[in-house]
């Protein structure tokens, strides 16, 4: 469930490579809880960097697509041989090679749906009027990992861990502001090694 | 447009596309006024659907008599538009799920606009069994529900299987489709100028940030729905095909259909995205993201495919010789010499014969060369159907009951209006929505980058950064 953590640490970068490393350093090396990481695009192999699981969304998805079929099959043969019984040609109530097209349509609709609704209800994706979000250049061309912070001891820590790692730009959120709607930040200043901002 | 965006040899995109860039010049023409070109392409293709329009309301009160549909011809231009439309629909399938499936990079480029496609063409095909039917108003009886009649539709007909692969398709079509429209969303989201839009993308987009927590469960359900969507596409058009092949119908009657109809739609939509994205890249000046290798490897489908079309119509030809059945060797007599022999010349020359000129480089990358041969296979393909039904139902078994079909003014201003339905759809489509894959495209740019600062080589950039995949 991706929610804004705070307060925590922001590195900026430029490029997905120089993210997915730093991400493992930070995961593997330092210790850091809770990574999370922003993109425009997937980043191929970042999930094991940050210590992610693999996504559950495709479990409601297959289930849909068996619970589909079947209601599809059922309702046919409930129609055909239940409900209302007509004798066609002399052929069985429940001719179930004329079943498959439909039970088959049946199970990928419902499988469709339970995919697109998992997917939305694992990301918290609804239509929100006001997104919040940690910088607007995250879906344009910038990368950012997130590392949340407890106290300043944590925070010192890795702001001189993304320095050492050279961020383009080291930010501090510190607090939501639910009434705003909008994040607080402070900006933390770069080693000083010429380091463009 | 400068000579330095122009792609190398090693890169379907050039090296100098940076990412700020591809956001910028996708979502720029949804912020601008339309251009007069737009608003000439739009203004004709909506007085065009207006003859799409027009006979249906008028039908409305005089009846399905205005058409040309008599018996034995029940079916007529009706089901050769639905046919039709339903095939071009399936390219874009092919291209967002099947080439996925098969990573084949070059899609990012075209599936945005190839999805769209695919919806409006559904919706176009769709509008043909809702006028056939006669009584429009109750159309909704296609549909089993629990009625007063107590009866239920008839499960075995190929016809109601129609209905719900047709819907099934276009749902998760739509779906699937709106999937990959998430991020892009977010996008012009955080790139809108004033609050109307930031409002009106962040509820488009719901929301959507772009956290690796999210990218983990986007890519698992879009790989997901592309196994959902892959076999779907090839099930309806063989759905499609049991309409005829299930029937005894001399000509229909045969086991080739679900392949061969299956091979035709993704030809013909094949050409109709190509005749489409001629027309859009030079619109909205986007040769650099769809280069000429993108329409070339296209180009290549459509020659694929129309080699498999050619070999269906010549088995069907052999099978008829070879089953001794004689009304099947009528019906293939008929064919080329009977009274709609024009028709299957037309087909002939479009879809086997002009496809042919593709085996050259040179016609492959020119741009005014694959345009009217992607005309061609079009309208080679709407008079491969016109040749399938029309021919089959105008004389069946007894001499009796043979009759022709004429098709009446009202019949050639739906099949033309049809066109400017879509046309009108997607002409829409194309300002209002980001019409390539933004987050999709970034992905597969050949240097994403400014360059790494942690000193990684980038010449290998490929390996990290496949677009939307996951293991």
């Amino acid at each position: 469930m991706a929610r804004v953590r705070v307060p925590a640490v922001l590195g900026f970068y430029d490029d997905a490579h120089d993210l997915s490393e730093v991400a493992g350093k930070a995961n593997h090396e330092k210790g850091f809880k809770d990574l999370d990481a922003y993109s425009p695009y997937p980043i191929h192999g970042i999930e094991e960097q940050l210590g992610l699981k693999s996504s559950w969304v495709t479990i409601p998805a297959r289930l849909g697509l068996v619970f589909g079929a079947f209601l599809g099959f059922s309702f046919q043969s409930w129609t055909s041989s239940v409900s209302w019984a007509v004798n066609i040609g002399g052929k069985p109530y429940i001719s179930w090679p004329a079943w498959i097209p439909i039970t088959f349509e049946a199970g990928v609709l419902m499988a469709a749906f339970c995919n697109l609704t998992a997917m939305f209800i694992a990301c918290g994706l609804y239509p929100k009027p006001k997104t919040i979000v940690l910088s607007k250049r995250i879906t344009n061309d910038r990368f950012v990992l997130v590392i949340p912070v407890k106290d300043d001891a944590e925070e010192a820590e890795a702001v001189s861990f993304l320095r050492e790692n050279k961020a383009l730009k080291i930010k501090i959120v510190d607090a939501l502001d639910k009434e705003k709607g909008r994040l607080v930040f402070r900006s933390a200043p770069l080693a000083g090694e010429g380091a463009p901002a | 447009m400068s000579l330095a965006l122009e792609p190398d040899d090693k890169h379907l995109l050039s090296p100098a596309i940076k990412m700020d860039r591809v956001t910028e010049d996708i979502l720029a023409p949804m912020g601008r006024f339309p251009s007069l070109p737009w608003h000439l392409a739009f203004g004709l293709a909506q007085g065009v659907a207006l003859l799409l329009l027009a006979p249906v309301a008028y039908q409305m009160f005089f009846g399905l008599g205005i058409y040309g549909i008599t018996n034995p011809n029940g079916w007529g231009v009706f089901i050769v538009n639905f046919v039709f439309w339903i095939g071009i629909g399936h390219a874009g399938t092919l291209i967002s799920a099947i080439l996925f499936l098969f990573r084949q990079n070059w899609r990012t480029s075209i599936n945005r606009s190839a999805e769209a496609m695919t919806i409006f063409a559904v919706m176009t095909a769709g509008v043909f069994p809702l006028v056939h039917v006669g009584r429009t108003w109750v159309a909704y009886w296609l549909v089993p529900y629990p009625a007063e009649r107590q009866m239920w539709v008839n499960f075995r007909s190929p016809l109601l299987w129609d209905v719900f692969a047709v819907t099934t398709y276009f749902t998760v079509s739509l779906l699937f489709w709106y999937q990959g429209l998430l991020p892009d969303w977010a996008t012009a989201r955080d790139r809108a100028k004033n609050k109307f839009f930031r409002t009106l993308y962040s509820v488009l987009s719901f929301g959507w940030t772009g956290s690796a927590r999210d990218w983990n469960h986007y890519e698992r359900c879009y790989r997901q729905f592309a196994f959902l969507a892959a076999p779907l596409v090839l099930s309806v058009h063989s759905i499609v095909s049991f309409d005829f092949a299930v029937s005894l119908i001399p000509g229909w009657h045969t086991t080739i259909f679900p392949p061969y109809f299956v091979a035709g739609a993704i030809f013909s939509g094949f050409g109709m995205v190509v005749t489409l994205l001629v027309i859009m890249r030079k619109l909205y000046k986007l040769e650099h993201y769809i280069t000429l290798t993108h329409m070339e490897l296209m180009n290549k489908v459509i020659l694929a495919t129309s080699l498999i079309v050619g070999y269906a119509y010549a088995s069907e030809f052999y099978i008829a010789w070879y089953s001794g059945h004689e009304y099947e060797q009528y019906q293939f007599l008929l064919r080329p010499f009977g009274p709609y022999a024009i028709t299957f010349w037309t087909m002939v020359i479009c879809n086997v014969v002009i496809p042919h000129a593709f085996w050259f480089r040179s016609i492959r990358r020119s741009i005014p060369w694959m345009f009217v041969i992607s005309i061609f296979v079009n309208v080679g393909m709407w008079f491969e159907r016109y040749n399938i039904f029309i021919i089959s139902l105008h004389r069946d078994f007894l001499p009796s009951n043979w009759g022709m079909y004429y098709m009446t003014p009202f019949d050639y201003a739906i099949t033309i209006g049809s066109f400017g339905m879509f046309f009108t759809l997607f002409l829409a489509f194309s300002r209002v929505f980001p019409t390539l894959a933004i987050a999709e495209l970034k992905a597969t740019l050949p240097e994403p980058s400014t360059g790494s600062r942690l000193g990684h080589d980038h010449g290998h950039a490929d390996h990290a950064h496949k677009p939307a995949e996951v293991h």
